[in-house]
């Protein structure tokens, strides 16, 4: 058990990415019952815009920068625009494929305009250790779960405490009622798409020097941020949160103590636990439905 | 003049039909995407690169070579179904795949056919199975591995190894005989671990290794996940020595890694670093039409190429049901076809014979430490 410290600081480390990429998930339902199965590639392909500035000579903190405002443009108001608003009028389940046919799309267009393989990426933390409790700790892994911590209370704070995040939660809770109050309800509809774009962008950028750049690793991020938000809660941002460091960490729990071979197994194992036991996720509201 | 424009037409229509006609074609499957995509773009540019330099001399036997090239997406399922297809269009030689797993579906699909296979597959029971159209362009690993496990155990003097190896047929072939070898030789597996392909966390794998506090490290994984481990082993500061063959030395491996890549040792069978003059100017051949250095997938393409020509000449004749013959047991020296790039021999088995090295990367660079002679 001498490394258990170790590997929780690492699963708390990729946890708070699954996190990151959960939380979007939880946004973009609560406002717009929008469930998008590109977020995985969301994640992925702000890398591949900060990479294309720089190959275009752009110093490293500029790339970011330009990486940040085009995610947000084209990840969220274009994604909004030109395929929610639409694709909305059909009902959630054409909109759920829709994002799926995007996912693909984007994927396939990486790898064309990019490259099929991974390319590196380099990290906004430095390389190297720092003790802590006679531990040496990757500077890359406190870093990570820094900013993501950072991040994400920086969003709690924005809901919670400001009247633009009551506006949103507002809309969020009931369009109708907030439109009556004077709530712009578009406008903070689209603020959370913007929120999300931006939340990815950070995402990837902490997780592609670990991850390598590559057209197909939204994939298994995107498919872990889900199980993620759905064991946290899918209409709770903190259950997302949550969901995304408890599977971080069991991730690397299961492939020390348990088995390599079948960590892969484990989070769907306990996904499946969690609905079948708590169907609203661990830190999830019950929601009625009226038929 | 309509019926001129029209004879003139047919006349054209007739000579590039009967230039198609001439041509002899080639199928590839090669993993252009998926995990694989390293492997598979190296594999099919070194291709490209043999039959533009074969066409520009005149080709093989006064006959152009043509490719078909098709994406395995690193998936055997896929390989199968696009060598299939291949197989319908008869090709004279198929080409690929390179990862086991995908060869050893398809081999029984061109041994059917009566097609010779060059792949670039390395997992020991390929060549193993009886199948005599199946041929490798690398070393499979009961020729390596053995290698490998003599340099641990001699020249690293180490008493104990961990073994990391990803959970597939390339994984588990070379773990199964290194950990038999090592075994045989005293040396003491402490940590025995598999990973899965794609994976991007090595964080609990390498604690692992940490604790079981070995005297070497044996990494067995594709390019990308290599990279990332060493990522990971430098980050936890494991400080044993790292051992590897081609996959972790690799050229890809070393740009995706970095500093981290620094000091790690691995036996390959192919190297564009070697100190062979025909490797050399391949190299330079390579990186001047693609804008980067090739690993050895790259040479695995280009040769496997080669091999279809040396054999066709060897023959004086296209015949694709007796090329697998011809080409077993046969020398072809880099003397005579300058493409093959070494000495090779190919086995009754269609294992291949021939110079390999022991590189470790210094500064980011592959460097050869020794160069290990033919077997026979």
């Amino acid at each position: 058990m001498s490394n258990l410290f170790d590997l929780l600081v690492a699963g708390l480390a990729t946890g708070a990415i699954y996190a990151l990429v959960a939380v979007g998930f939880t946004l973009l339902w609560q406002t717009s019952q929008t469930i998008n199965f590109a977020q995985g590639e969301f994640v992925m392909l702000p890398a591949f815009l900060m990479l294309a500035a720089m190959h275009a000579g752009a110093p490293f903190w500029l790339a970011i920068i330009l990486g940040i405002l085009l995610s947000m443009i084209l990840l969220g108001l274009a994604f909004k625009m030109l395929l929610v608003d639409p694709m909305m009028r059909h009902g959630v389940l054409p909109l759920a494929i829709a994002t799926m046919a995007l996912a693909i799309g984007i994927k396939e267009a990486v790898k064309q305009f990019f490259s099929a393989e991974a390319s590196p990426f380099p990290s906004i933390v430095p390389t190297g250790d720092i003790s802590i409790l006679g531990h040496a700790v990757s500077l890359q892994s406190i870093g990570v779960l820094v900013v993501a911590i950072l991040a994400v209370l920086g969003l709690t704070t924005l809901l919670n405490r400001t009247s633009l995040g009551h506006q949103m939660q507002a809309a969020a809770q009931n369009p109708t009622v907030a439109r009556i109050i004077g709530v712009p309800v578009e406008r903070m509809i689209l603020l959370t798409f913007l929120i999300n774009a931006f939340l990815v962008a950070l995402a990837s950028l902490l997780i592609t020097p670990i991850y390598l750049a590559k057209f197909s690793s939204g994939e298994v991020l995107g498919q872990a941020a889900f199980i993620a938000a759905i064991v946290g809660g899918f209409n709770q941002v903190r259950g997302a949160i949550a969901g995304g460091l408890l599977i971080g960490v069991l991730d690397n729990l299961a492939a020390a103590y348990v088995s390599t071979q079948y960590r892969a197994a484990v989070p769907m194992i306990f996904l499946i636990a969690v609905i079948l036991f708590r169907p609203q996720g661990l830190l999830g509201r019950a929601e009625e439905r009226t038929v | 003049m309509k019926s001129t424009l029209l004879a003139g037409a047919l006349l054209a229509f007739a000579t590039a039909t009967s230039v198609h006609a001439q041509a002899i074609k080639l199928a590839d499957v090669a993993e252009l995407s998926g995990g694989g995509a390293t492997v598979g773009t190296n594999w099919k540019n070194g291709i490209d690169l043999a039959i533009e330099e074969i066409n520009a001399k005149g080709g093989v036997l006064g006959r152009k070579l043509e490719v078909t090239h098709a994406d395995s997406q690193s998936n055997p399922g896929v390989a199968r179904a696009q060598v299939q297809k291949a197989l319908d269009a008869e090709p004279y030689v198929l080409l690929g795949p390179g990862y086991s797993g995908s060869v050893k579906v398809t081999a029984p699909l061109a041994a059917e056919a009566g097609i010779a296979q060059i792949m670039g597959g390395e997992a020991a029971e390929l060549t193993q199975a009886g199948n005599k159209f199946l041929f490798r362009t690398s070393f499979g690993q009961q020729s390596s591995m053995p290698k490998v496990a003599k340099y641990i155990h001699d020249e690293m003097k180490a008493k104990t190894v961990a073994v990391v190896w990803v959970n597939n047929d390339f994984g588990r072939g070379g773990r199964d005989v290194v950990v038999k070898e090592l075994d045989r030789l005293g040396s003491k597996v402490v940590a025995d671990l598999s990973t899965e392909a794609g994976q991007a966390d090595f964080a609990a794998d390498v604690g692992k290794i940490k604790a079981a506090n070995p005297d070497a490290v044996f990494v067995y994984l594709n390019e990308e996940e290599s990279a990332r481990i060493l990522k990971e082993l430098k980050r936890q500061g494991v400080t044993a020595p790292l051992m590897g063959e081609t996959t972790l030395i690799g050229q890809k491996v070393i740009e995706l890694a970095g500093d981290a890549a620094n000091g790690a040792r691995g036996h390959v069978g192919l190297t564009t670093d070697a100190p062979v003059d025909l490797i050399k100017a391949f190299r330079e051949k390579f990186s001047k039409k693609y804008n980067y250095v090739p690993d050895h997938n790259g040479l695995k393409g280009y040769l496997a190429v080669y091999m279809v020509k040396a054999t066709t000449e060897k023959m004086g004749k296209v015949d694709p049901k007796k090329f697998a013959d011809t080409l077993h047991g046969l020398t072809i020296k880099a003397a005579d076809e300058p493409g093959i790039l070494m000495d090779v021999t190919f086995s009754d088995t269609g294992d291949i014979d021939r110079q390999s090295f022991l590189v470790e990367v210094v500064e980011g660079k592959q460097v050869v430490k020794q160069v290990l002679p033919k077997v026979k």
